[in-house]
């Protein structure tokens, strides 16, 4: 059977002005306990990857500038 | 993916410990402080700073056994009578008499417990006969806190590596794991003499109703891999049926800790906002209240603070906003909810395994050993009931020190080169397919059938179609297709969660007799029967490779527990619904 994709809107936010992942920052990528986070590799900005969110939030809590915000989804208000 | 083979490199360590979340790091803490010229080495599937339960920290210890309130003696009976009388106890006084200890020790790293003006630990009444629970306003920073004596005490820590399969020696003791790393699927084989598990929780049992794969309570990465492996292995889990159930805020399906609110005051109420529990503190009893009361058309089910002062409320919000779950005020933002003004409506969790709020999971004695020589297994997946952080802990702690005089006497063992071949084929095989089912999709069908056909009340001819429609999916894996190493993390997931069903559902039907409130409540059975099942019931992959179960019996008690006593957690209703003041 093939494989289709659908799309969802992302509760994780990335403030693009905000993240420093073009010096090297990884920060948010690598805390994130179901590895659901990575850096667009032609923007060089983090973002939310994959649906697959826990609401923990480590990766807020430990972005040195303040750039991520984790929004309750649609489905769970 | 296919272009290159992941490659595989094998090293040697004396003590492997897997899962870096809470009695993980204890484990390889507790292991060095024994012996530092051990090689101790900590698989983690995400990251060790921020991995497991209490990623951003805790609420509070609810579960600590303080000289002055209580002692282990009593302890060890509440949660005796908290289980109907199915427990280990000489497990669970090891955990008791270890609590204070460890509550210093913690103290001394700089984990901030509650004191009052004295110094002296704030403690709180919410069990139903005595006193344990010990707040942490400020408990955010527990994970630092082990983060950095893992490095002082210089475990290697191997982050992003999922273990999907002990290794035996052929004499039948354990001598190590095979890991696949999240990002990469490369494999990283550690030989050890002795390995520890504690991969927390089965949390990704039943579905939630939000239509998310996962549940905002139970951290997602403990999808029950531990439970898999040590069955796979030749381990005996104990009780399995004695489901994790709890009240959750709904919709948000997070905690909603009711029992943190009790000292202040809050509680449990219906819809014309009386008390119908007379204790928040979780046990299948409570859960069964709970869920009567939604049925008798009484619900829904709140958790009621807007009769607090408003000082009492800035606390509690200040505890359950901050610490523990931060996306729980964000939820009440959205909402409009406000403790002050209207009661928050809560809901019952879809099932799981966890002794760390519930009973069952890998057998383990008062050592923390398992069946198997040299493996041992600690926290949310291993059988001491009512564990907790704490629990996890101080069991940790048992685990490492036991494996470190344990690793004394053996040498390192061999290891089957034909079951890693044959595991590494395991495990790529949904990388060899371009096209075929998602993990997604066979884990949602998977779990969706778990609240169908396993959900309590349990009925016998429900959960046997449940166990045709596991069989059925279980043939479909050889349609399982992963595009790249996430979607290859998630497809071992999706064969450990398959696993679990199978063992809810096999456990379930094997105990004919209702017991542990709604946890195990057979609608076929629905006494609870002492003369056949006072005992536990063990499951086990036998020589054919079948799923089989025994029971075992009791170990004799450590402290005596009277017949009237036993019954004080059958006596929760109640008796007349009292007004809310
Ligand atoms: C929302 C919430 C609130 C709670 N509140 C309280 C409270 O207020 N007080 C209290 O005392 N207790 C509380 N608990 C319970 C307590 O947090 C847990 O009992 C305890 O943390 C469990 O520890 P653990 O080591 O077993 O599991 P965890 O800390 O969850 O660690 C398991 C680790 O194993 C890793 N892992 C899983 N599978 C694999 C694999 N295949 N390979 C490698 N690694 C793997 C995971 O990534 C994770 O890091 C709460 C739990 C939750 C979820
Ligand atoms: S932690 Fe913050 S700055 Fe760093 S990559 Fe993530 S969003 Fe960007
Ligand atoms: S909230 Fe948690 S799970 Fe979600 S992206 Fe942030 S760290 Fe990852």
């Amino acid at each position: 059977m093939p494989i289709i994709t659908e799309s969802k809107s992302a509760a994780v936010v990335i403030d693009d002005a905000k993240c420093i992942a073009e010096k090297g920052c990884t920060v948010c990528v690598e805390v994130c306990p179901l590895d659901i986070l990575a850096i667009d590799e032609g923007r060089k900005k983090a973002y939310m990857k994959y649906d697959e969110c826990w609401y923990c939030m480590p990766c807020e809590a430990d972005c040195p500038t303040g750039a991520v915000k984790v929004n309750i989804p649609y489905l769970l208000r | 993916m296919s272009a290159s083979e992941p490659t595989t490199e094998i090293i040697e360590a004396d003590i492997l410990v897997i899962g870096g979340g809470t009695g993980g790091p204890m484990a390889a803490i507790k292991a060095k402080e024994a012996n530092p010229a051990l090689r101790v080495v900590l698989m983690e599937k995400a990251n060790v700073k921020r991995s497991g339960a209490i990623s951003m920290g805790m609420d509070g210890l609810n579960n600590a056994v303080v000289p002055g309130y209580a002692t282990p003696e009593q302890y060890v009976k509440e949660i005796t009578i908290a289980n109907d009388g199915v427990v280990h106890q000489k497990a669970v006084m090891a955990y008791a008499t270890g609590s204070f200890p460890m509550i210093q020790y913690l103290d001394k790293l700089g984990v901030k417990f509650e004191k009052d003006g004295a110094g002296e630990y704030n403690m709180r009444k919410v069990h139903h006969l005595g006193t344990y629970v010990l707040p942490m306003p400020e408990g955010h920073n527990v994970k630092k806190v082990l983060y950095r004596q893992l490095r002082r005490l210089q475990v290697a820590v191997t982050n992003r590596y999922m273990a999907t399969r002990l290794l035996k020696s052929r004499d039948g003791a354990i001598s190590g794991a095979i890991g696949v790393n999240t990002r990469t699927s490369e494999f990283l084989v550690v030989r050890a003499k002795s390995v520890i598990l504690a991969c927390g929780a089965a949390g990704r049992l039943g579905l939630p109703a939000s239509g998310y794969m996962f549940g905002t309570y139970e951290n997602a990465a403990n999808c029950g891999d531990g439970y898999a492996m040590a069955y796979h292995a030749g381990a005996e889990l104990a009780n399995l049926e004695c489901y994790q159930i709890n009240p959750l805020i709904k919709d948000y399906n997070g905690p909603s800790c009711a029992y943190v609110t009790g000292p202040f005051g809050g509680y449990t109420a219906n819809n014309k906002g009386e008390r119908f529990i007379e204790c928040d503190y979780w046990s299948g009893q409570m859960m069964l209240e709970f869920w009567r009361e939604l049925q008798s058309g009484a619900g829904p089910v709140f958790l009621k603070l807007d009769h607090l002062a408003e000082e009492t409320i800035s606390e509690i919000e200040t505890i359950l906003h901050t610490n523990e779950r931060p996306s729980r005020g964000r939820f009440h933002e959205k909402r409009g909810n406000d403790y002050r003004r209207r009661p928050v409506e809560m809901h019952i969790s879809e099932i799981g395994f966890c002794s760390g709020h519930s009973a069952s999971g890998v057998w383990v004695d008062e050592n923390a050993r398992t069946t198997i020589p040299g493996l041992y297994a600690v926290g949310d997946m291993a059988s001491v009931p009512h564990n907790y952080m704490l629990g996890a802990f101080v069991n940790g702690g048992i685990a490492g020190a036991d494996a470190a005089s344990y690793c004394e006497g053996v040498d390192l063992p061999d290891f089957d080169a034909g079951f890693l071949k044959a595991e590494r084929e395991r495990v790529l095989a949904p990388t060899r397919r371009d096209d075929g089912l998602t993990p997604h999709e066979m884990e949602f069908k998977t779990r969706r059938m778990v609240n169908d056909y396993l959900e309590p009340p349990k009925v016998t001819a429900k959960m046997e179609i449940g166990q045709r429609r596991f069989a059925e999916i279980r043939e479909d894996l050889n349609q399982l297709c992963a595009r790249d190493p996430h979607e290859l993390h998630r497809a071992l997931e999706l064969q450990s969660i398959l696993d679990c069903a199978d063992m809810a559902a096999a456990a379930s039907l094997y105990r004919t007799e209702s017991r542990w409130g709604f946890y195990h409540l057979r609608v076929d059975h629905p006494e609870t029967n002492d003369d056949e099942w006072f005992c536990h019931t063990m499951l086990f992959k036998d020589e054919a490779g079948r799923m089989a179960h025994r029971k075992r019996e009791i170990a004799p008690y450590v402290v005596d527990v009277a017949a009237d006593e036993m019954a004080a957690y059958h006596q929760l209703r109640v008796k007349t619904a009292q007004a809310a003041e």
